[in-house]
């Protein structure tokens, strides 16, 4: 029993120590930096930023706004993920892939969308929504309701279609059945989803600096501008627990809904009929969200090809052109790549391990809490700001013995901690779906360990291996959050590279940041179609 | 020679298994019996190396197997469900341990035709998993570990998820394939039936106990207490008087208490115990009776087809003193 003990230790050593290091220290470090001065924490100094009005403001915004862009995300989501998921009718497949892209643009390239869209000049100018709560509120709608159809979709495809059937024999309406069956049956992908919307949004970075501008700031863009523009570390540090605090809360309870699935439901993937004369009204629905996460994309696409009053490829050409900086926006997209790539098998490596090890069959209660407690922890990052974390990369990495500021691995062990949530919920699901009895039988036959692995594990999991790795690159190659911070001003990202484009004036540079925003999502949107053909459903189902 | 030296299992510190010993002799079968929730399936999975031993040792030909892992014991578990790999063809499946022990191809081929024969799936090499029926898997999974030549066959429920017909046929068909391989096995299932139809030795357990262990039909004809005999399908255990009047009516001694089965008690022109039916039921085989008998009470009877035995009849009964187990006490 401790020889188990101790093999679990130190295999879970490795990601933790990684944790530790890259994720622990820092946050902490950062947190420091305001709770802590003259050798004792400063307990007025945290009441007196709770109390100061624009944070109060912020906070208020950043709440109603996410639960705004949730509620939106839903209502748009539910009659898509029906169509989607339930219907059969041709091109279904294509459009749930195409219903993934807009989660997986990067956040910097849905607020470029967005301005081209709503901007002075754009096709909806004239609403003067540019700079409102609405736009944000838009954005945030439109990059989540990939989630909702995405977790609602999957939901609904495997549920039991016999209870509608059982109602509808007792007379019940299509409306009644829907009301009164089929939505409390899918209430707990309906919170789960909820959930994991309103913390995306509350967290949302690059889409509210983009469009909120300094007016409307979130906790997340506040936080930014506290700690680059005010060097207010204090109010920066006070902001970021409040938002851990309110983000594990959140991950609870969204645990707790999933944890207790019904035990008398059976997952049946029901055969996708035809469309009828009553699914009319959810297939208006999906086409108008169609158009509404069309727009911005198409918007985005004709901007880049309009340069200086003509169409053409002008923007495109470029991209290639060095800026004051000397960096050019091609350039930004291979350092992109190669950050993406070096993130990806890191993820991939410390995700497969904190898999493994949560998964694997307890001998003990102690082993089990130990293991449940493992896989939470991983989750941790997604619940910390990804400005804190890199900001905490800033100031505690940079003296010996971890002197990383010169180090080409910091940016991509940054982006790896914010891909590594979404690794570790794709892969354990699948290791965890593996009958043990599999693995009994193979070694009972001979096989050893490595052998057992190679048998059972490998060709359950090399699919979903892939389909997070492309996650992990399509995450990667759009973060923005802690990448602005770590990156070095010769060797952007693209994302970095876009930013700085909007930041500087000119009718040239806007519609190269265009042509940037259209390349970059157009990789990753290649990736994730990618990912998408192998099918594996727990990809993105948070 | 397969050898549990006071092998003892426990989970979390609740004991699951306590003190089992057994000895099982090359080439036999031993079917451990017990209800649900016994430990039988845990003192397998102990033999197989899946659970630590909390005390006691498993020996296979007098070597002791403590610290030796699940894959280097050379005992093949066969589950109840098969346990199939699904991505393997049924070929791939069976010929899994062979390719482990890097066995020439042709060879490998040869052993997997000669295996699908004694299962009787000649022809299913290039069949998937996911194509055969529950009978059809459960035959290969039985071929996949009988094809190393396994030291012991761990055998858990094989054939308990298999409808009724298809049990019975196939318990047939695993006592000739073991037989004819030379197996030596351990089964273990909650049916007496199907323990009979296989094994040779037969150990009962009870709430992680052994407690009663031998060959099978030494075990069947002197069960060790009244809650073995009643697992193992006699229908009533008589006590006191009752014991007494039908031990008699047998030409046996007295005995505190009697293990009774439904067979025993038969009607018969020339029986010597008078009873009323209180219920009859007609079967295929004969008519099961419920009947009344002076001094003893209610007890289980059969009449053969086509007898008139209606309840409130007055009947008499012969007992065969083979089908009745005299138990130590009450």
């Amino acid at each position: 029993m401790t020889r188990r003990l101790a093999a679990l230790a130190l295999l879970a050593a490795v990601p933790l120590a990684v944790l530790g290091v890259f994720f622990v220290l820092p946050v902490s470090g950062m947190l420091a930096q305001g709770l802590w001065v003259d050798g004792h924490v400063d307990l007025r100094g945290v009441l007196e930023v709770l109390a100061r009005p624009r944070v109060h403001r912020v906070v208020w915004f950043t709440v109603w706004s996410a639960a705004a862009g949730t509620l939106c995300a839903l209502l748009l989501g539910l009659p898509a993920a029906y169509t989607l998921y339930r219907l059969s009718f041709p091109g279904a497949r294509l459009l749930r892939a195409a219903m993934l892209v807009p989660f997986v643009l990067p956040t910097v390239v849905v607020g470029v969308a967005f301005r081209q869209l709503l901007g002075r000049g754009g096709p909806l100018g004239p609403l003067g929504l540019d700079g409102t709560p609405v736009a944000i509120i838009a954005a945030l709608a439109f990059f989540n309701v990939a989630v909702v159809v995405r977790a609602v979709g999957t939901a609904w495809e495997s549920l039991d279609p016999r209870p509608a059937e059982a109602a509808a024999a007792l007379g019940a309406t299509p409306a009644q059945v829907l009301w009164t069956v089929t939505l409390p049956a899918l209430r707990p992908a309906l919170v789960a989803a909820a959930s994991v919307v309103f913390l995306f949004c509350a967290t949302a970075f690059g889409v509210v600096l983009t469009l909120g501008g300094l007016r409307y700031a979130t906790v997340e863009t506040e936080i930014y501008l506290l700690t680059t523009n005010l060097l207010d570390l204090q109010a920066a540090a006070v902001l970021s627990l409040v938002q851990l605090g309110v983000v594990v809360g959140l991950l609870l309870v969204g645990q707790r809904l999933r944890s207790v699935p019904d035990p008398t439901q059976h997952r049946v993937v029901a055969r996708p009929r035809r469309p009828r004369r009553g699914d009319v009204p959810a297939l208006v629905a999906t086409g108008l969200l169609l158009v509404l996460v069309g727009a911005p994309l198409l918007t985005l696409v004709t901007g880049s090809l309009h340069r200086e009053g003509a169409w053409g490829l002008g923007n495109y050409t470029a991209l290639g052109r060095p800026d004051a900086a000397g960096t050019t926006a091609t350039g930004a997209l291979v350092t992109s790549l190669r950050t993406a790539v070096d993130a990806t098998w890191m993820a991939l490596a410390c995700g497969l391990l904190v898999a493994a090890v949560a998964t694997r069959r307890s001998r003990s209660r102690t082993e089990r809490r130990v293991r449940s407690t493992l896989d939470g922890l991983f989750m941790l990052p997604l619940g910390v700001s990804a400005v804190t974390l890199g900001f905490g990369f800033l100031i505690t990495l940079d003296h010996p013995p971890l002197d990383l500021r010169e180090s080409p691995l910091l940016v991509p062990v940054a982006q790896a901690l914010v891909a590594l949530p979404l690794v570790v919920r794709t892969l354990t699901p699948v290791l965890g779906g593996i009958d043990d009895r599999q693995r009994q039988a193979a070694a009972s036959l001979g096989a050893s360990p490595w052998r057992v692995l190679v048998t059972v594990d490998l060709p359950v999991l090399w699919k979903p291996l892939l389909a997070a790795a492309g996650f992990a690159l399509a995450v990667s190659l759009g973060e923005f959050g802690a990448t602005s911070f770590l990156v070095r001003e010769d060797r952007p990202t693209l994302p970095v590279a876009i930013y700085r484009l909007l930041g500087h004036p000119g009718t040239t540079n806007y519609g190269t940041a265009l042509a940037a925003s259209v390349l970059l999502a157009g990789t990753t949107v290649v990736v994730m179609l990618a990912v998408e053909r192998l099918r594996v459903p727990s990809v993105g189902a948070m | 020679m397969l050898e549990l030296d006071r092998v003892s299992v426990s989970y979390d510190g609740v004991p699951a298994v306590t003190a089992a010993s057994l000895r099982l002799p090359e080439a036999q079968v031993l079917a451990v019996l017990g209800p649900s929730g016994c430990g039988k399936s845990t003192l397998l999975r102990a033999v197989a190396g899946l659970e630590p031993l909390a005390g006691g040792r498993v020996l296979v030909d007098g070597a002791d197997l403590a610290g030796v892992p699940t894959h280097r014991r050379g005992c093949a578990l066969m589950f109840q469900d098969g346990q199939l790999f699904g991505h393997l063809t049924v070929a791939g499946n069976v010929g899994y341990a062979l390719r482990l022990r890097r066995t020439p191809a042709r060879d490998v081929a040869r052993r997997v035709d000669e295996l699908l024969a004694l299962v009787d799936l000649a022809g299913y090499a290039e069949r998937l998993p996911g194509t055969l029926s529950g009978g059809e898997r459960q035959r290969v999974a039985l071929a996949r570990a009988l094809a190393v030549d396994p030291r012991v066959l761990l055998l858990d429920e094989p054939l308990s998820a298999l409808d009724a017909t298809l049990r019975e046929h196939l318990a047939g068909e695993l006592r000739r394939i073991l037989r004819r391989a030379g197996t030596t096995a351990v089964l273990v299932t909650h049916d007496h039936e199907e323990a009979f139809a296989v094994a040779d030795r037969m150990a009962v357990m009870r709430s992680g106990r052994v407690v009663q262990e031998g060959p099978i039909g030494e075990v069947w004809q002197h069960p060790a207490d009244a809650e073995t005999a009643l697992f193992l399908g006699y229908a009533r255990v008589l006590r006191g008087p009752a014991a007494a009047v039908v031990a008699r009516a047998a030409g046996l001694a007295a005995t505190p208490a009697l293990a009774v089965r439904r067979s025993s008690l038969v009607v018969s022109p020339v029986g010597r115990l008078p009873g009323v039916v209180e219920s009859a039921r007609a079967t295929p085989e004969q008519v099961r009776l419920v009947v009344r008998l002076e001094e003893v009470g209610e007890v289980d009877a059969v009449a053969p087809t086509g007898a008139h035995a209606a309840p409130g009849d007055v009947v008499h009964l012969t007992v065969d003193p083979h089908r009745l187990a005299a138990l130590p006490e009450s």
